[in-house]
C-alpha cells in the first residue's frame, strides 16, 4: 500500500530524514516511534504530499507522489500534528468543507458529514465554533476530518495527543476498527499507545530507522526480556540467591528491596533469551519455598526505545 | 478548478466569521466619505462628480488592502491549516486564485457599499454615470493588483506584521512613482526618460486615466498582468516553501 524507498529531507545543511525505506500493507497499524526532531513529523509531510522530498521514492496505493501528488491526496487521510483546524468555521461548517473540498455534494455530503460527527463523537458540539472547542474536541474534529472520505491509508501525527484517558480510549478504539480494513500510520511518543494498537513498530532517530519489527520482536530486544521475578516469604536470601545462580542458563540474580518484611525478591537473568521459568518452579518446589510471586517478563518496548535512541547522546 | 469554489467560499465566510470584515467595512466605509468630504471638499467643489471620492483610493488602499491580505497565507502557514490545506486535493493554483478571489470580492463588497455617495451626488446635481462607473471599474482593478501584492508579501512569512509592513513599502513605492511630485524630482536627479519609465509601473499613472472615464485597454492590461504576475510569483513562492 505505501512503498517508500531511500527517502532523504535536508533543510539546508541538516538532514532531517536520511534515506528511510519501508513497506506497508493493508490491515497494518504502524507505530511511528521516535524522540522529538527524529525526523517522524517530516517523514508523514512528505508521504502525505505536503514537503518534497529531496530524494528518493515514496508510492501510495501504487502511485508515486512526485508523479501525482493529487491523486495520492484522495487516497489518504491525514491528521495533522496540530490537528489545526479553520477555527473561525463551527464544526458541521468545516466538515461541510473538507467533504465539499473531497468531491462530495448534496446528500451524500450530509450523509458523510453526520457519519464522521456519530463515530467521533461530536453531536453536542456540532454547532459550535471549533475556535471554542477544548483540545480534545479538537482533536477528534481533526479526526473526523481526516476520516471522512474513508480513505484506505490513514496518517495520524500524534492522533491521541492531549485528550483524556477516556478519550484516548476512544480514539484507540477507533483507530484499531478502522485498521483491520485500512492502512494506518501513526507517530506517537505514547510507547503504550503502540503496544495495545500497532501491529507493527518502526523506531527513527536521528532521521534513520533503528528499529523495524513487531512489537513482540522488538520488546524482545530488551535487556529486561524473559528475565524473572520472584518473591519469596521467609528464606535466606544469599542462600536462595546461590541456589538460584546454580540453576544452567542463568546469568545473574539480584536481590531486589522489598517493601514487605519477610518477603525477599528477586530478579533473575538468564544467559540467553531463553526462558527458564520451567527450571525456576522446580527449585522453588524442591526447596519448598513459599512464593509470593513468580512471573517472567516480556520486556519492555520503553528500554528499547530509550537504548535505541539514546546513543551517541549522552 | 473544480475545488475552487468550495476554498473561495471558505475563504469569504472567513471574513465574515471573524470581527476583520465588519471593522474593514466600518473604517473603510467612514474613510472614504470622510476623505471626499472634508479633504476632498465634496461640496466646495461645486461639481457632480465623484473625483473627489476616488483620488484618495490610492492612499487609503495603501493602509486598507495590506490589512485584508496579510493574513491570506501568513495566518495559514502559523496556525499550520497551510498543511490541512495542502494535503487535500486542492492544486496550487487553485488555492491561491480561490483566496485572492475571495479577498479581492470582499473588497469589491466594501467599494459596492459606498453607493450612497453616488445617490449623493446624483441627487445633488447631474454627473456622469459612465465616469463614475470607469472609475469603480478602476478603483477595483487597483484594489487587485495591491491585493496581489499583499498576497505574494503573505506568502513569504508567517508574520502577518511583516507582510503588511513590507506590502505597504512596496505599495507606497508604486503610487509615488507616478505622482506629479515625484516624478518632478526623478527627472531632475535622473532623465526624463527614467521618470517617465517609472510611472509607467505606477498605480496612480493608471488609475488616473480611468477615473478620467478613459476605459484605455493599456490601463486595464497593466492591472491585469500585475495581478497575473504576482500571483504565479505567489505561486511559486508557495512551491519553493515545499522543497525548501
Amino acid at each position: 500500500m505505501i512503498v517508500v524507498k531511500d527517502l532523504v529531507k535536508e533543510f539546508g545543511v541538516h538532514k532531517a530524514v536520511d534515506r528511510i525505506s519501508f513497506e506497508i500493507q493493508k490491515g497494518e497499524i504502524l507505530g511511528f516511534l521516535g524522540p522529538n526532531g527524529a525526523g517522524k513529523s517530516t517523514t508523514m509531510k512528505m508521504l502525505t504530499c505536503f514537503l518534497a522530498p529531496t530524494s528518493g521514492f515514496i508510492s501510495v496505493d501504487g502511485i508515486a507522489t512526485d508523479l501525482d501528488p493529487q491523486t495520492v491526496k484522495t487516497r489518504i487521510g491525514y491528521l495533522p500534528e496540530t490537528s489545526a483546524s479553520y477555527t473561525d468555521m463551527n464544526v458541521t461548517e468545516f466538515l461541510k468543507f473538507i467533504g465539499e473540498v473531497r468531491g462530495f455534494s448534496g446528500l451524500q455530503l450530509a450523509e458523510r458529514v453526520e457519519a464522521v460527527i456519530q463515530k467521533c463523537f461530536l453531536e453536542s458540539v456540532r454547532f459550535q465554533t471549533i475556535d471554542t472547542l477544548s483540545k480534545g474536541y479538537r482533536q477528534r474534529v481533526g479526526f473526523a476530518q481526516a476520516i471522512l472520505h474513508d480513505p484506505p491509508v490513514l496518517i495520524l501525527d500524534e492522533p491521541t495527543d492531549g485528550l483524556d484517558p477516556n478519550q484516548k480510549h476512544e480514539v484507540r478504539n477507533l483507530i484499531r476498527n478502522m485498521g483491520k480494513e485500512k492502512c494506518i500510520i501513526l507517530s506517537t511518543h505514547i510507547l503504550e499507545e503502540v503496544e495495545e494498537l500497532c501491529t507493527r513498530v518502526i523506531i527513527i532517530s536521528k532521521g534513520r530507522i533503528v528499529a523495524d519489527g513487531k512489537p513482540d520482536e522488538i520488546r524482545a530486544r530488551s535487556s529486561e526480556y524473559y528475565n524473572i521475578d520472584l518473591s519469596i516469604h521467609q528464606v535466606e536470601s544469599n542462600l536462595a540467591a546461590t541456589k538460584l545462580k546454580s540453576i544452567t542458563g542463568v546469568k545473574a540474580v539480584e536481590v531486589l528491596p522489598s517493601t514487605h518484611s519477610g518477603l525477599v525478591n528477586f530478579r533473575i537473568v538468564p544467559e540467553k533469551h531463553e526462558n527458564l521459568l520451567g527450571q525456576v518452579s522446580e527449585l522453588a518446589r524442591k526447596e519448598n519455598w513459599v512464593l509470593e510471586n513468580l512471573s517472567l517478563l516480556p520486556g519492555k518496548l520503553d528500554d528499547v526505545f530509550r537504548s535505541l535512541t539514546m546513543e551517541g547522546r549522552a | 478548478m473544480k475545488n475552487f469554489v468550495p476554498v473561495f467560499k471558505r475563504e469569504l465566510g472567513a471574513y465574515f466569521n471573524s470581527p476583520v470584515a465588519y471593522v474593514f467595512l466600518f473604517i473603510f466605509l467612514i474613510a472614504t466619505g470622510g476623505c471626499s468630504f472634508w479633504l476632498g471638499g465634496f461640496y466646495e467643489r461645486m461639481q457632480a462628480d465623484l473625483s473627489s471620492f476616488f483620488m484618495w483610493h490610492p492612499w487609503l488602499y495603501l493602509f486598507l488592502i495590506p490589512a485584508v491580505g496579510m493574513r491570506l497565507w501568513a495566518e495559514e502557514r502559523k496556525s499550520g491549516t497551510i498543511e490541512l490545506l495542502f494535503t487535500l486535493p486542492v492544486t496550487l493554483p487553485e488555492a491561491v486564485l480561490a483566496k485572492f478571489a475571495a479577498a479581492w470580492c470582499f473588497i469589491g463588497i466594501a467599494l459596492l457599499m459606498t453607493f450612497p455617495i453616488v445617490l449623493t451626488v446624483g441627487y445633488l446635481g447631474n454627473p456622469d454615470y459612465g465616469v463614475i462607473i470607469c472609475s469603480y471599474l478602476g478603483s477595483f482593478l487597483m484594489a487587485g493588483a495591491y491585493l496581489a501584492i499583499a498576497s505574494l508579501t503573505s506568502a513569504m512569512t508567517k508574520n502577518q506584521v511583516i507582510s503588511f509592513v513590507l506590502s505597504v513599502m512596496i505599495c507606497f513605492v508604486l503610487v509615488l512613482t507616478g505622482l506629479g511630485v515625484f516624478t518632478q524630482a526623478l527627472s531632475n536627479w535622473f532623465s526624463v526618460g527614467v521618470a517617465d519609465f517609472l510611472s509607467m509601473f505606477s498605480f496612480s499613472t493608471h488609475f488616473q486615466s480611468l477615473q478620467r472615464g478613459v476605459v484605455d485597454s493599456r490601463d486595464v492590461v497593466y492591472f491585469v498582468s500585475m495581478i497575473v504576475t504576482l500571483l504565479l510569483a505567489n505561486m511559486m513562492v508557495l512551491e519553493q516553501k515545499k522543497h525548501q
